[in-house]
């Protein structure tokens, strides 16, 4: 960190480093307490039509079910901080080696969704802010709005019906094998990835208009027109780099839904990531699968919420620099 | 019209959808030649001198009327036209440099975006330009001042940056908008002699616009006095100054005088003794081993530039913000640091206003909410009691009682300030204290509530601490001063003594800094400093 030494930046960076190992520890802990709550235990599952009181007692001390929560709340503790999150119940096999494929089968949705939207969003924002009150700052408003209030599954399902049932071009469910070809994934990936630009593009693009019309009302803009900068220009390099903050803040929020809530799209297209799986485990009670996914989950918003404050930071001289010196 | 005439309106006329801006209004600038433009706020002056560059706030347009920049008629051309006339021939210099600096980019990248868009020199040519200029403004370290961004530069910087902004295109006119009405009275010395001086060596034309004329009457040839979005005098600025012809330029001289408000001298029982007091936030102490007396019925003008400390003592004699060490008396009894710890008495006859208006009265609360709190608060006044005791208030801020059932957006803002006196009358104190309390307002304005305040000192037996940077109020105000700098009084006295005979080096220079209409004052300047 030696740019920034003596900068505002590294006490930031430090300090919400610790805060957000803090919030991952609390949250594990009450994914942890939320599991212990759930109806039924795994062993009644496990065992369902052969539980019998002495089978489910056995199996309940064998799973260290019998045990305070404190003291198996440490124990998971302890020994996920050395990566090993325990075995499925449901599928015998250690939660690493069957979380990290549906992970990284997610991050590709996410991410492939996020390269298109977030830019697509940001410059649809900006030309609605360009062309203020015009028939295309009415049009991109109106077209957002209906994405934005109907309901991720009902987008989705659309799709399917009118993509891959009607006109055939794209296959309805999206179970692709890792091992597939690079035409058959990217056939699969369309109409999810579609699903969530439309899903998350209205409020980047309603953020960036909104910022950047903000930020045009401003005396230095007013200055940059005396000084006959065209109207472009000022957008783009005097009121956009101002606005920059809080569109860097929504892109990455933008960014941990996609990975995070892709619950539902996942779903509708069967579509191998991390939610599907995490629904699974709790259909089966499969707790240490749910418990590791809620600790991924969560690891993964705080990042992207810190990438968020962090790149904010980043692009603001004032809270980069000190009031002194060069 | 001669070759030497830079801007040239006519009858212009600009209006919006509910009203009328600017009404036949005609003005000319040659070069070499300053025109000030003087008014309150509202008057037009801003409308008029942005017009000159066909620059209009959304929903104003000009009707009628001509605009002549450099011999061309600027009514009939098109944006992309009108864009590259606003960079070669005119550039503006705005009130708030602060503010009109793009806080993303460094101050050279702002400086010589023009040349920059241009691409006719390289950058390191553009650079040597905008260095030149650094030093020509005086600048500290003009070599690498550029490389600074905004915020890391003071506000008198600030100012000559952007002046050196508004020369690098070389322009015909320069607009400059108040110009130095952010800044201190040093301050606002230094950059006015070198506005004067950079007008007179670019031999370009300027618009000065400023609501203080003592200011106007040093920079400009000529003066146009606006109010309401008319002309109402225009001639030579000597001519106007010593013998204005309508009564309003005639009221705006005067108010420039040296008349006083002060009427009976303060008694010399001392109501409130603040003895060594500091105040501090953080590591940060703003107020060291202060001491001030303020004498019943009087008026104690507390002075000083902005960052001085005089907010923070106030604001520690009103349990606000706490003294670390030290003592207030007031009268016999003496005050806890911290409001809460006072009693209900000593903090019903401590009351205070603030500067603005607008921040101290609470949008949704009518007149009578404002006014009403305290009575029922302190005195537990309802019904009929009440409402005779809001209809003397209003009498006593001179508003209508009609006023009562008002939203402060439907007030001025001298009314505004009118209520938030009234809201402090109603507590029946002993102590006003007025922060700044009229420096948002127009010079008239600032006139009526002083003239106001001078009467209810004798109706109702106040006394005022008066925190104010400006002298000359001061001086036609207070009884006694108290001069302020870094947090220390520098000088506590007599108000004519300490403004006749001042004491302290730092006195002396505040004074000589106060803008006079004497002709040559500020020509004669930089003579006397030597």
């Amino acid at each position: 960190m030696t740019l920034f030494a003596n900068s505002p930046v590294k006490s930031f960076v430090v300090a919400r480093v610790a805060s957000g190992l803090v919030s991952i520890f609390f949250i594990s802990f009450l994914v942890f307490l939320g599991t212990s709550m759930l109806p039924g235990d795994a062993a009644n599952a496990l065992l369902g039509q052969n539980a019998t009181p002495e089978t489910v007692l056995a199996l309940r001390t064998e799973l260290g079910l019998d045990q305070p929560l404190p003291v198996r709340y440490f124990h998971w503790l302890g020994n996920a901080l050395h990566g090993d999150f325990g075995t499925s119940l449901s599928n015998s096999q250690p939660v690493i080696n069957l979380l990290v494929p549906r992970l990284i089968n997610s991050l590709i949705l996410a991410f492939s969704a996020a390269v298109i939207v977030l830019p697509l969003a940001v410059g649809v924002g900006l030309l609605a802010a360009i062309n203020r009150g015009k028939a295309i700052d009415t049009a991109t408003g109106s077209i957002s709005a209906i994405f934005l209030s109907m309901p991720s599954f009902l987008i989705g399902y659309l799709l399917v019906f009118i993509f891959a049932v009607k006109l055939g071009l794209f296959p309805p469910l999206s179970m692709v094998r890792s091992s597939a070809s690079l035409p058959t994934w990217i056939s699969a990936l369309t109409l999810p990835v579609l699903t969530l630009v439309l899903v998350a593009q209205a409020h980047v693009m309603k953020l960036t208009r909104a910022a950047v019309l903000g930020v045009m009302s401003s005396d230095y803009i007013l200055m940059a027109e005396t000084k006959g900068i065209p109207r472009n220009r000022i957008i783009l390099k005097h009121a956009l780099p101002n606005a920059l903050s809080p569109i860097v803040s929504i892109c990455m929020i933008t960014m941990a839904y996609l990975i995070v809530d892709v619950v539902v799209i996942e779903a509708v297209f069967n579509y191998p990531g991390m939610g599907k799986l995490m629904v699974d485990a709790v259909a089966y009670r499969d707790i240490p699968m749910v418990l590791a996914c809620g600790v991924l989950f969560s690891t993964i918003f705080i990042s992207l919420n810190f990438a968020a404050d962090f790149l904010a930071m980043l692009v603001n001289p004032r809270q980069r620099l000190p009031r002194k010196g060069n | 019209m001669s070759g030497n005439r830079v801007l040239s309106i006519d009858n212009l006329r600009v209006e919006t959808k509910s009203g009328v801006l600017l009404d036949d209004v005609s003005i000319h600038v040659d070069r070499g030649e300053v025109l000030g433009i003087i008014g309150e706020s509202g008057a037009g002056k801003s409308t008029l001198a942005l017009s000159s560059i066909m620059l209009f706030k959304s929903g104003c347009r000009p009707t009628s009327g001509s605009i002549e920049l450099c011999g061309q008629s600027l009514m009939e051309l098109g944006t992309t036209e009108l864009e590259t006339i606003r960079r070669t021939r005119a550039s503006y210099v705005a009130q708030s440099a602060a503010a009109a600096f793009n806080p993303f980019y460094r101050l050279e990248d702002q400086v010589t975006e023009i040349p920059a868009m241009a691409q006719k020199l390289t950058s390191a040519q553009r650079r040597r330009m905008a260095v030149e200029l650094f030093e020509e403004l005086q600048l500290p370290d003009p070599r690498s001042f550029g490389r600074r961004y905004p915020h890391q530069v003071s506000g008198g910087q600030l100012q000559r940056a952007m002046i050196a902004m508004a020369l690098i295109n070389q322009p015909d006119l320069i607009i400059f908008d108040e110009p130095t009405t952010a800044l201190d009275v040093t301050t606002q010395i230094e950059v006015l002699r070198l506005i004067k001086k950079v007008a007179s060596t670019h031999n370009c034309g300027a618009l000065y616009i400023s609501h203080d004329l003592a200011v106007v009457s040093q920079m400009a040839d000529r003066v146009v006095v606006m109010r309401n979005g008319k002309m109402v005098e225009q001639g030579p600025t000597r001519q106007l100054v010593d013998n204005p012809q309508t009564e309003y330029a005639q009221r705006l001289v005067a108010h420039q005088g040296d008349g006083t408000y002060a009427t009976a001298n303060g008694s010399d029982e001392t109501l409130l003794d603040v003895r060594n007091v500091d105040v501090g936030y953080g590591g940060v102490t703003a107020v060291k081993d202060a001491s001030i007396r303020l004498g019943a019925g009087s008026v104690l003008a507390l002075v000083g530039e902005s960052g001085s400390g005089k907010t923070t003592l106030a604001r520690s004699i009103a349990g606000l913000q706490p003294a670390r060490t030290g003592q207030i008396h007031m009268r016999d009894s003496v005050l806890a640091p911290v409001v809460e710890r006072r009693s209900f008495d000593q903090r019903r006859l401590i009351q205070y206003i603030h500067q603005l208006p607008d921040l101290a009265l609470n949008p949704r609360q009518t007149v009578r909410d404002v006014i009403g709190r305290p009575l029922s608060f302190f005195y537990g006044l309802r019904g009929a009691a009440a409402e005779q005791r809001l209809l003397e208030l209003m009498e006593a801020i001179e508003l209508p009682a009609t006023y009562l059932d008002r939203y402060p957006a439907s007030l001025s803002g001298g009314q505004k300030q009118r209520v938030c006196i009234a809201r402090s009358l109603a507590a029946k104190p002993d102590i006003l204290i007025c922060d700044e309390i009229t420096s948002a307002l127009d010079p008239l304005v600032e006139e009526s509530i002083v003239k106001l305040l001078t009467r209810l000192i004798k109706d109702e037996g106040l006394s005022i601490l008066f925190i104010t940077h400006n002298l000359g109020l001061a001086l036609r105000f207070s009884h006694k001063t108290a001069v302020m700098q870094a947090g220390r009084i520098v000088e506590h006295g007599d108000t004519r003594t300490v403004f006749e005979q001042p004491q302290s080096d730092y006195t002396r220079s505040l004074i000589r800094a106060v803008p006079q209409l004497r002709e040559g004052w500020l020509d004669g300047f930089s003579a006397d400093a030597a």
